[in-house]
């Protein structure tokens, strides 16, 4: 079972990594964005030659036919990039569902677990987003590179050999500390991905053609990116703050006799903690721009990061447990 | 969108004072300090002072690594002291930054108290003329009914909704205001009090609480009974006073480990005798890592484990010491590093005088289950083969320099100045349980047993059930705050050509306070029920 477990994590990665080629190759031929749309619906309800101007649209009849062509290969291109994507959530929920059996627990007792089912959330929450809003589909070649990164460094950086569960583990309040905190960072992850769109388009909108910035082109509308961002940070806030400042305590406290002891990763939970309610705060200020406001929910996720892989990898504490 | 923006305009507030430029500068200081991007400013501050607590050893969380710290980094060590680097939470810099965002805090929440209290305590305002230049607007609907009864109607179903409602009668007809999610702002409140509670609260448990650490051997004769003199090491609150203590009395009489086949721990468990009226009366009781022993006014944990071998020593004139000695493990399969020392051994009887240089000190390696190759790492936790790796050393053990030493170590100086000689060879003796080994002078060190041992933590902490339930609330608080929105509509009902009799038609606009995307459809919803009747 672990075997099997390990031999579906490769799968996992393989099929995102396929979705993501195929989420590039989209947005190579580039052309079921609104924008795109938009011109080739119009061209098309001209019924004949003419010249249409519109930025970055086609200029000439001969080259709106090229556009719906290239449009509908795009068209086509995107679908098995969501196709795969879904195989790869199928493939991640079935390399994290083996790979608890294979321990006879839930699957989080140590870093690559946790990672494994963190990115597991993240991903479902896209897929649900995805099915639901097949518009989002613009994101989904940013998604799939932060999976492929992620479980990518998982694999390479934190993979722990089935085993069972330390007894400080094995405890009620555990469980909800850790499933909580999975979900809510999983929502975390996901929630910097409309943020970062956010901030390119952004760029776009207001002229800059540089290299990130390009790929704000065929990206929907910035406003909707930014109240995506902000209620998927709303969501998981509160679900982090029970996980962390809750039901972590509560443990620590039947485990090691004290709630809260300045611990790396405790101080690296509380660090992240401010941070998004910073992020909240500004959001809420008039007098802060969004896209600052945006910036702190990107630092917030450099700070889920570092809690993810570098208290584990350069602090010595007693959440090393990987 | 926010509630600073919701404050009324400054109508009510006290005429300025003019000609006191220190009173107008304190005022100004405190607008600053109180405002939403200082807030901001201090939440980050607070978040990057904490960063190095990360990074360099923290004494409140071990003081080893701390020691280890100044030894290799002799020059650096001292010089980061001097900014609290090893004391980073409960440095001047750090409370200097919670302190501001509290005071902030305070000063934020004191004000938004006073105005929400007052948009509970008024009725929602009357409607504004043009209700077409809302964000949500709809007109032109006809009721058979007249006015007065379309406008009860519609308050009536408002409030069903939990909308606060008032209805009024205008010289044309009626209005009908709305308000609901005054839950928004009571939530957001709670939460920011609530963590001026928690604050509180930890300070408190700072100060009125103290906790204390020991190392528990098995056996009814190593008892142990909760004293600041009997803990290995405690830190009591500063409003604390040793014999505040809780007294009650700990033996344990059986420590159960379990392991996997690959030497996880699978689970430990400590059973003990407890009295906690000072050690006439004990009853049995046992605990487990995840599940403390909650006595009144201390708690006690789990928190390691370990073996503590049984050492006999019979010296020159066959008088005999027994010794209980824990070794500490330095690894997961517990290889675990200890030291036995003997002062009063080879006493004469005839002048009845200690030898400062015939005294004895074993030191060395336990391993629960040594290998067959010899190597002096365990390769399993519990006691498959349980051996001793152990060099004598005969002299002046050094223990009476008033020098507080390791009980883990024997003292390198007394060692290095030659004081404390090395009389066995370079490889260590091994010993297993009921082995004696004879040293060159005929003196004998017998491996009698193990014992298990635990170490516990024992802490009380007075507020913490307090700061749960500050903390509860004040994720409540959270949720209300994030997942309420506020929002008015208004209804505006005429009748049709000016006579009553002819039945109403009815106008109504919605404003969501804050960002709401499913307002539009709410106020779709609301708008389509007041149009048909239905209930
Ligand atoms: C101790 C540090 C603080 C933390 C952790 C914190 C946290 C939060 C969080 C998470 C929210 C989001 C709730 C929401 O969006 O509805 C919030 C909202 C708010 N906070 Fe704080 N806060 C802190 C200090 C302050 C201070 C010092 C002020 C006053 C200057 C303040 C004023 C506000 C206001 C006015 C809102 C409402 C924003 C809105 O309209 O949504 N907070 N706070």
């Amino acid at each position: 079972m672990a075997e099997l477990s390990n031999q579906l994590m490769a799968l996992t990665v393989l099929a995102y990594l396929a979705a993501m080629v195929c989420y590039a190759g989209e947005y190579a031929f580039g052309r079921r964005s609104h924008i795109g749309r938009a011109a080739t619906r119009q061209l098309v309800g001209a019924g004949g030659p003419g010249t249409y101007e519109q930025a970055g649209g086609p200029a000439t009849y001969e080259e709106a036919t090229e556009v719906r062509k290239e449009s509908a290969r795009g068209e086509w291109v995107g679908r098995a990039a969501v196709g795969l994507n879904l195989l790869g959530v199928v493939l991640h929920l079935g390399t994290t569902v083996t790979r608890g059996i294979a321990a006879e627990r839930m699957p989080w007792g140590n870093m690559y677990e946790y990672i494994l089912s963190a990115t597991l959330v993240g991903s479902v929450v896209w897929a649900g987003v995805l099915l639901r809003r097949p518009a989002a589909r613009h994101l989904g070649l940013f998604t799939t590179l932060s999976l492929v990164v992620l479980l990518g460094a998982a694999a390479l950086l934190a993979y722990t050999p089935v085993g069972p569960l330390v007894p400080a583990l094995n405890s009620y309040w555990f469980i909800f500390h850790v499933s909580t905190i999975i979900i809510s960072s999983g929502i975390f992850l996901l929630g910097a991905v409309p943020a970062a769109m956010f901030l390119i388009k952004n760029g776009w909108d207001a002229g800059r053609r540089s290299f990130p910035y390009t790929l704000g082109r065929h990206v929907g509308d910035a406003g909707a990116l930014e109240r995506l961002t902000f209620r998927l940070h709303a969501f998981a806030f509160p679900l982090f703050t029970f996980g962390a400042l809750i039901a972590g305590p509560l443990w620590a406290e039947a485990s090691w006799g004290r709630y809260w002891g300045w611990d790396p990763k405790e101080v690296w939970a509380f660090i992240s903690w401010i941070v998004y309610a910073a992020y909240l705060h500004a959001r809420a200020t008039p007098s802060v721009k969004r896209t600052t406001a945006t910036w702190i929910a990107i630092a917030g996720f450099v700070t889920m990061l570092m809690n993810l892989f570098g208290v584990n990898l350069f602090f010595e504490g007693l959440h090393s447990y990987a | 969108m926010t509630v600073v923006e919701d404050r009324p305009a400054t109508a009510d507030a006290p005429p300025p004072r003019r000609g006191n430029p220190l009173w107008a500068f304190l005022r100004n200081s405190w607008r600053q300090l109180t405002s939403m991007r200082t807030a901001l400013v201090l939440l980050f501050l607070l978040a990057v002072a904490a960063v190095p607590g990360s990074i360099f050893p923290q004494r409140g969380v071990n003081r080893e690594n701390v020691a280890e710290y100044f030894a290799e980094h002799p020059e650096l060590a001292p010089a980061l002291d001097r900014f609290f680097a090893f004391d980073v939470y409960a440095s001047p810099w750090f409370a200097a930054i919670y302190l501001l965002l509290f005071t902030s805090l305070i000063g934020c929440v004191l004000p938004r108290l006073r105005d929400h209290f007052r948009a509970l305590t008024t009725v929602p305002p009357d409607a504004p003329k043009r209700l077409d230049r809302l964000p949500h607007h709809d007109q032109g609907q006809q009721r058979p009914e007249e006015p007065a009864a379309v406008a009860a109607e519609i308050a009536k179903r408002l409030r069903r909704s939990r909308f606060r409602t008032r209805v009024r009668e205008t010289p044309d007809g009626w209005t009908v205001s709305a308000e609901k999610g005054y839950l928004k702002e009571t939530g957001n409140l709670l939460f920011h009090i609530a963590m001026l509670g928690v604050l509180v609260g930890v300070g408190f448990g700072q100060w009125y609480g103290w906790h204390g650490n020991r190392l528990l051997v098995e056996g009814t004769d190593q008892g142990f009974c909760n004293s600041v003199t009997q803990h290995d090491e405690s830190v009591l609150g500063p409003r604390v006073d040793p014999s505040d203590l809780p007294d009650f009395c700990l033996r344990m009489t059986a420590f159960d480990a379990t392991f996997q086949t690959n030497g996880v721990p699978k689970s430990f468990q400590a059973t003990v005798d407890v009295s906690e009226d000072g050690g006439d009366h004990y009853r049995p009781d046992r605990f487990t890592v995840n599940d403390p022993l909650r006595l009144d006014g201390a708690t006690v944990n789990l928190i390691g484990q370990g073996y503590a071998p049984v050492l006999r020593f019979t010296d020159r004139f066959g008088a005999q010491q027994t010794k209980v000695v824990p070794f500490l493990p330095i690894d997961g399969m517990l290889t675990s590093e200890g030291v036995v020392q003997y002062p009063d051994v080879n006493i004469d009887p005839a002048t009845g005088k200690r030898d400062p240089r015939l005294q004895m000190g074993f030191e060395g390696l336990f391993l629960p289950t040594g290998g067959t190759d010899g190597s002096a790492v365990s390769k399993f936790p519990a006691e498959n083969n349980p051996v001793l790796y152990l060099t004598a050393y005969r002299g002046d053990l050094g223990l009476d320099s008033g020098r507080p030493g390791s009980v883990y170590a024997l003292n390198r100086e007394q060692i290095a100045d030659g004081d404390l000689k090395k009389i066995s060879d370079e490889r260590p003796y091994v010993l297993r349980p009921g082995e004696k080994w004879t040293l060159d002078d005929g003196t004998t060190l017998e491996f009698v047993d193990t014992r298990r041992f635990a170490t516990i933590s024992i802490r009380h902490d007075p507020t913490k059930v307090s700061l749960l339930v500050g903390s509860v609330a004040g994720l409540i608080g959270l949720m209300l705050s994030l997942y309420v929105h506020r929002r008015r509509v208004w209804f505006r009902v005429l009748p049709v050509g000016g006579d009553p009799a002819g039945g109403s038609v009815i106008e109504a606009g919605g404003l969501p306070r804050t960002d709401y995307p499913g307002f539009g459809d709410e106020f779709a919803t609301l708008t389509r029920h007041m149009k048909e009747g239905t209930p």
